[in-house]
């Protein structure tokens, strides 16, 4: 799939949204724009927000105040979590799963049944050789790979990723982070938060930084590493604030 | 809860139950007393009256009162009971078209072997009954309404007594569970013979008293009323009904025993 | 006189007798709770699974009558199916009285809101773990519930034995509802009754034995494929 021949993303605008759980502002009213087919990587410090900012984006939350809204159709989403929830059955039957609740299918995928599809998807993210397995004796390397190709089959437009490198090895980061890169070029939208300054700096077209609840900066990658314009941001890509 | 529950009977109907639990078509279903099924009176005739009319008899064995109150739901075809003067109010009442007598046996005073109260050289029942009070000797009653607890009750009533205290203990059980109980606390208890006769756990009770006239025990069957329950099967419950009086149902009811002992006496008129 | 002793040997010698009308009773016994565990769980396993994933006014009503019925009395069930299928009641015309369908009826309502109950903690718990992730595919909550229900097969797999334990060791329902009639309605729990009262006690406890036995298989059986199933699992 080309990055070409996609339509164009639709924008995900939030307007004021804010979130307050049993009286604790965890969000404060914040206003953000995503445009464009970007890899934009959600950082702060520990309790910022950003898994918080990420499920309102994605729709598993509901904003107290404000709104999220998309322009034009509301894309197909997908998200990635932490901690990667798989069903009690094999890696195969987890990815067929999918394709028989939700109708959507990759193009080049259609025409070709449930099995193959997820096969195919299965050997795109290096986990043929498991098709048998049970997805929750996988290895957390091969069980957050699992998730990319559960994702893959969904053929969404826009991706959520909420820190899904932090529980693995450096091999199992890199294939993640491949994945990305790869989910990227078919002309999905990236949407990803980690702590790690070094991937981010690896991924990142854009960061959004947050700083207890709220949103202090969203720049270009290369601006915000370069020349960041809140106090905090700057200590954070020193590493001084604790994450 | 009830919607419910006939969702639930609904998909239950369906269900079949394997052939041999349902063989015969033709049955009746007869409302009767613990007495007649644990003594195995009912095992030893009704192969005889199923084999002559090739209908099935399904006995629900409960105390008479139950009985009495299956009858009038019209849960039953035909009732065998020993209660006279309560098969004779259901008469009245219209539940039933026709009491018949059937057979008699007779009802007896077991208690501890040693006997506390003396009642074994007792002249009259009456007798002995007022010696179990005076001494307060232990003294299991079923305490279930059964025609056995009727027929204890009266006695008492005749003999003056009026039951109560630290050793009269309704126990509202059966026959057997009631024998069963006066065998663990070494109590005197009142049973018709046939059950006594079939139990097997006695233990220390032995039979202490019997003979009395008034120890009678009656069984009548009734013919329940078409008009009250048009749905039962009257037709077949008459066979029974006819049959139980018949020449060969008394032969059957004289040729039952236990251990070489006739329990039930046929007295059809 | 009872012993431990003869009571062993009575129900040994009934198995090897292998006796046709205690098969009868043996199999009428199975085939009742079974039936009445099926049907329980086709119902209550959906149910519990929806209790658990809606939230409406009086639900923790229907949560706590739903805990406060698995400890409902089997006589008072077999009371209520005996009123409601008498010919008096308002399903008399059935003629299920005194029938074993009478007796899946009163077992369906003992079992069913022990499974109902044990469903909605299990599936519960289960939907904390998986709700980000159902719902970021996109399922509605009905989609959800077979979903929840395969996934916590394991542990339905207790509860189902939970309420076959309770439909196969009752008396106090399928006595009044049965009647407890020889080769119609005589099952195990019946005939233990039946004979303690004619006092035959080795009877009626060798008839015990064999009923425990009996249990004791299903569940092992039962145990056997859930852990092999789950080891294989994760």
């Amino acid at each position: 799939m080309n990055a070409h021949h996609t339509p164009p993303v639709a924008t995900l605008e939030l307007d004021s949204v804010g979130f307050i759980h049993r009286g604790h502002t965890l969000l404060k009213p914040t206003s953000l724009r995503l445009a464009g087919c970007q890899r934009t990587l959600i950082m702060g410090p520990n309790g910022a927000g950003k898994s918080l900012l990420m499920r309102l984006a994605h729709g598993l939350l509901t904003p107290t105040s404000g709104s999220v809204r998309w322009q034009g159709a509301q894309p197909a989403q997908a998200m990635v979590f932490q901690h990667p929830v798989l069903l009690r059955r094999s890696a195969l039957d987890n990815l067929t799963y999918v394709l028989a609740i939700n109708k959507a299918a990759r193009p080049k995928l259609k025409a070709l049944p449930r099995k193959a599809q997820a096969m195919s998807a299965l050997e795109k993210f290096g986990l043929a050789h498991l098709a048998k397995r049970p997805a929750r004796v996988l290895s957390g390397g091969e069980q957050q790979r699992l998730a990319l190709a559960r994702a893959w089959l969904l053929n969404p437009q826009v991706l959520f990723l909420d820190e899904p490198t932090s529980a693995l090895d450096p091999a199992a980061i890199k294939a993640v982070e491949d994945a990305v890169l790869e989910f990227h070029h078919s002309g999905t939208r990236i949407v990803m938060t980690t702590h790690d300054l070094h991937q981010a700096r690896r991924l990142a077209n854009d960061v959004v930084f947050l700083h207890n609840g709220e949103l202090l900066e969203h720049s270009p990658a290369n601006d915000f590493f370069n020349a960041p314009t809140s106090r905090e941001a700057e200590a954070f890509i020193r590493g001084e604030l604790v994450w | 809860m009830n919607r419910t529950t006939a969702f639930i009977a609904a998909g239950a109907l369906g269900l079949t139950f394997s052939g041999t639990l349902m063989a015969a078509d033709a049955y009746i279903t007869l409302a009767s007393t613990t007495s007649t099924e644990n003594s195995g009176l009912f095992d030893a005739i009704l192969p005889t009256f199923t084999e002559e009319t090739g209908i099935d008899v399904r006995v629900v064995a409960v105390g008479t009162g139950q009985a009495f109150e299956i009858g009038r739901r019209g849960d039953a075809d035909s009732l065998l009971v020993h209660d006279t003067a309560g098969e004779e109010l259901f008469v009245a009442d219209g539940y039933a078209t026709e009491r018949i007598n059937v057979m008699y046996n007779d009802f007896v005073i077991v208690g501890p072997g040693d006997d506390p109260a003396g009642i074994s050289d007792s002249e009259t029942v009456i007798d002995a009954m007022q010696r179990i009070a005076e001494s307060k000797s232990p003294f299991a009653s079923r305490g279930d309404d059964s025609g056995t607890n009727r027929a204890e009750l009266r006695l008492w009533e005749d003999a003056g007594v009026t039951p109560q205290g630290e050793w009269y203990r309704e126990l509202g059980s059966g026959m057997g569970p009631t024998l069963n109980t006066a065998a663990g606390m070494d109590a005197y208890t009142f049973t018709d013979r046939a059950t006594w006769v079939a139990f097997d756990n006695p233990q220390d009770l032995t039979l202490l008293f019997e003979g009395d006239e008034s120890l009678f025990n009656q069984y009548g069957s009734l013919l329940l009323s078409a008009k009250r329950h048009p749905h039962l099967k009257h037709d077949l419950a008459a066979q029974w009904h006819e049959w139980l009086v018949s020449e060969q149902g008394q032969q059957a009811i004289a040729d039952f025993e236990v251990d070489g002992q006739q329990l039930f006496f046929p007295n059809a008129e | 006189m009872l012993t431990s002793e003869n009571a062993f040997s009575t129900a040994l010698t009934l198995i090897l007798s292998m006796d046709s009308a205690l098969i009868a009773i043996v199999m009428l016994s199975l085939q009742v709770s079974l039936m009445a565990v099926m049907i329980a769980s086709l119902i209550a396993l959906p149910l519990g699974a929806a209790l658990a994933l809606w939230r409406f006014p009086g639900r923790n009503v229907v949560i706590v009558a739903l805990n406060a019925l698995m400890g409902l009395p089997p006589v008072v069930a077999g009371l209520c199916v005996y009123l409601l299928l008498s010919r008096a009641g308002p399903l008399g015309e059935w003629g299920l009285l005194f029938t074993p369908t009478a007796m899946v009826i009163a077992q369906v309502i003992l079992v069913l809101p022990i499974i109902a109950a044990l469903t909605r903690q299990q599936v519960e718990a289960l939907h904390g773990e998986y709700a980000e992730q159902l719902n970021s595919l996109g399922l509605t909550r009905l989609r959800m519930i077979p979903t929840l229900l395969w996934d916590a097969r394991f542990g339905l797999l207790t509860v189902i034995l939970a309420g076959f334990g309770r439909a196969s060791a009752e008396v106090g329902a399928v006595m009044i509802v049965g009647g407890n009639i020889d080769g119609v309605t005589r099952v195990m729990t019946t005939s233990i009754v039946l004979e303690t009262s004619k006092g035959n006690l080795p009877m009626a406890l060798g008839l015990g034995i064999i009923l425990l036995a009996l249990v004791t298989m299903i569940n092992a059986i039962a145990h056997m494929i859930g852990e092999t199933a789950k080891r294989r699992l994760g």
